[in-house]
């Protein structure tokens, strides 16, 4: 069932939580909403829920507005960030409640609920626990079981907020996985509010990053990552940071304090944003380099050196600091090991993250204090 | 289980501290709350089995006993439903004013009840603002049974509301959200999902203020007029027996009072350990 909010709001006091949201979940599309705490991507999904209402906006359902309809006749399956397991009913019991409230004319018979209820237990990999309360059970135990309680009323779409958050990560990454799966088969519109960008771009057709109450950017993992619309996006995605770039007196954008590669001079040479900022006379633009698209090579008089290295599994990540204004006092200096160097880092020096393999770290010898040359091999502007 | 002997000495010397703490406690509770109980019980009986049978039997002791049960049997259920409401809309609804009815909620426990028998007094005596109104229109209110409900309800108003406000703080409200988006009605929320999560602590509160109820004294005896056979309780009669010199008679009605603390604390006892006997297995997968 496709889902729309159109211009959703909803404030707290003076805080504005939703602010003018308007999104589309596709029929059997798994959408994550993804931001930091306090980004309003929880208060959205109760909104649809319809467990808060909107101080303006509507939500609709297939073709039909839901804005106004109760919570409990939207027939929405909600999985809770701690569950919300019926602490005193055992698991069967929490499964079969949705059903066990049914009108008379709508109820299944007892054998069927309980046909039903074992169905359910089967599926989320339960089948013997149907007699355990829920503080006999583990957190990924209670997590399938709020998952089969929500399942069981049949409900129209599925809703999770932060489902994995309470788990430890090799439970958490299982789970994801089984979840997907479970969606494939089910084909149940289904939106799920994460902080864990692994997480969204794992699990989710269609990642939404939110940032202070709107919507920044929805699109497929892919296109999030390699083309984000907006700096928030794209570090919130992954490690990177912003070179400034300079206006010189030939007519090109370069970095002061870096070479670029050839690709990013033709890039910039293009960009239209890039002329735009020289048109106006701006001082300053940025461009925005993941940590694995700089080139370091070693180089005794380098304006740069390798203050700290940790392996990260296949790949190394470095962090380098910027030397040009002390580094003519010697080549000497790249020699002493840094703790004992006099120009120790400062926490606000000009540093940056540069992720390289294994293979590549120890072909060019680098190493905790080697001094470096920084190339960036490609980036992005964004505008204004 | 160290072999250093400074570890060992300290460890003696807590022990021996800890022996003499719990001795000078429970010192504390005999003197100061089991003797005085004891002593109820031994004088109650001193005159024999006899006396203490003709002492409950007396018409005036009856109608005490009576009252005493019909004003309990009225105030707990009001009580219950208040203070139900009261913490259901604490715990589960943001609102505005919110602290101050909580600081509210506490009033009567901060409040001496006489104060509060005089406010009825004030309200409703022939002199007060309500009184000349109801008398106009034949309702007696003070110097009756309203009166009296009116001062029993006031001091027992907090025992419900603070035993349920803690308790489904700490229970959140995913709980009946979870049943909501499953199609629960409010009254499905609450008999099926919100009542039987609180089912102990309402229990404990409905236990105090039934004993807080039977045992009131200050308030009430402002507002009862002390009319012997009519509005006179447990606690009242007590009082009147104590000054007609009867300190034999009073005793015995003391010590119906202090069975049905004791036993209040017995059931409260017996919940509590069944409550605790169902621990959690361990989670296996």
């Amino acid at each position: 069932m496709t889902i729309t909010v159109e211009n959703l709001s909803r404030n707290f006091r003076n805080f504005k939580a939703v602010d003018n949201v308007s999104l589309t979940a596709e029929k059997g599309e798994l959408l994550a909403l993804l931001g930091p705490s306090g980004s309003g991507k929880t208060t959205l999904l109760r909104l649809i829920a319809g467990l808060e209402q909107p101080d303006s906006g509507s939500v609709i359902f297939e073709g039909e507005d839901v804005t106004r309809l109760d919570v409990r006749h939207r027939q929405v399956g909600f999985v809770f960030q701690h569950y919300g397991l019926f602490r005193h009913m055992t698991v069967t019991e929490n499964i079969a409640f949705g059903l066990r409230i049914k009108n008379r004319r709508e109820r299944p018979s007892k054998s069927q609920i309980s046909e039903r209820v074992q169905e359910l237990l089967h599926l989320v990999q339960l089948d013997r626990l149907g007699q355990r309360h829920p503080d006999q059970l583990s957190g990924g135990q209670k997590q399938r079981v709020a998952l089969a309680r929500a399942l069981a009323v049949e409900p129209r779409i599925l809703l999770l907020d932060e489902p994995f958050g309470a788990l430890d990560a090799g439970v958490r990454k299982d789970l994801r996985r089984w979840l997907r799966r479970l969606h494939d088969d089910l084909q149940l519109t289904t939106i799920v509010v994460t902080h864990d960008q692994d997480e969204a771009m794992e699990l989710a057709d269609r990642v939404v990053v939110m940032n202070r109450a709107k919507i920044i950017q929805a699109a497929t993992p892919a296109k999030i990552y390699d083309q984000p619309n907006d700096p928030f996006v794209f570090r919130f995605l992954g490690a990177g940071s912003a070179v400034p770039l300079l206006f010189n007196t030939l007519g090109h954008w370069r970095s002061p304090k870096m070479a670029l590669g050839g690709e990013v001079m033709a890039m910039l040479d293009r960009s239209e944003r890039a002329r735009q900022a020289a048109e106006a006379g701006d001082q300053q633009l940025d461009l925005f380099v993941r940590s694995h698209q700089f080139e370091m090579m070693a180089d005794s008089k380098g304006d740069w050196r390798i203050r700290f290295a940790a392996l990260t599994g296949r790949s190394i990540r470095f962090e380098v600091q910027y030397i040009g204004n002390i580094g003519n006092i010697g080549s000497i200096a790249s020699q002493e090991p840094p703790s004992l160097n006099p120009g120790a880092p400062t926490p606000d020096a000009l540093t940056y993250e540069v992720d390289l393999s294994r293979e590549e770290a120890e072909e060019n010898g680098l190493s905790l204090g080697t001094r470096v040359t920084l190339t960036v091999k490609s980036g992005l502007l964004f505008p204004r | 289980m160290s072999q250093n002997p400074k570890r060992l000495h300290t460890a003696w010397h807590n022990r021996l501290l800890r022996i003499v703490l719990v001795i000078a406690a429970a010192l504390v509770a005999l003197l100061f709350l089991l003797l005085p109980l004891a002593v109820v019980f031994v004088e109650a009986l001193s005159k024999g089995l006899q006396f203490y049978f003709q002492q409950i039997a007396k018409p005036d002791t009856v109608s005490a006993i009576k009252l005493s049960i019909k004003l309990a049997l009225v105030a707990v259920p009001l009580n219950m439903i208040f203070g139900i409401a009261a913490a259901w809309v604490i715990t589960k609804f943001e609102f505005r004013g919110k602290r101050l009815l909580i600081s509210f909620i506490d009033l009567p426990f901060t409040v001496a009840p006489v104060i509060s028998g005089l406010v009825w007094v004030l309200i409703f005596g022939m002199q007060g603002w309500l009184g000349p109104f109801f008398r106009a229109h034949n309702i007696e209110i003070l110097f009756a049974f309203p009166g009296m409900l009116l001062a029993i309800l006031f001091v027992t108003f907090p025992f419900v509301a603070r035993e349920l406000i803690p308790l489904m703080q700490q229970q959140g409200t995913e709980e009946e959200e979870a049943a909501v988006s499953l199609g629960a009605n409010f009254r499905q929320v609450f008999f099926r999902v919100t009542l039987p999560n609180i089912k102990i602590g309402l229990v404990y509160g409905i236990l105090l203020s039934n004993a807080r109820a039977l045992g009131e004294f200050g308030a009430i005896s402002l507002v009862s007029g002390m009319l012997r056979g009519s509005t006179v309780t447990m606690p009242l009669e007590v009082e009147i027996l104590f000054n007609e010199y009867n300190a034999a008679g009073a005793f015995v009605v003391a010590s119906l009072l202090s069975l049905s603390a004791l036993l209040t604390l017995l059931v409260r006892s017996l919940l509590e350990y069944r409550h605790n006997r169902r621990q959690p297995e361990l989670p296996s997968e």
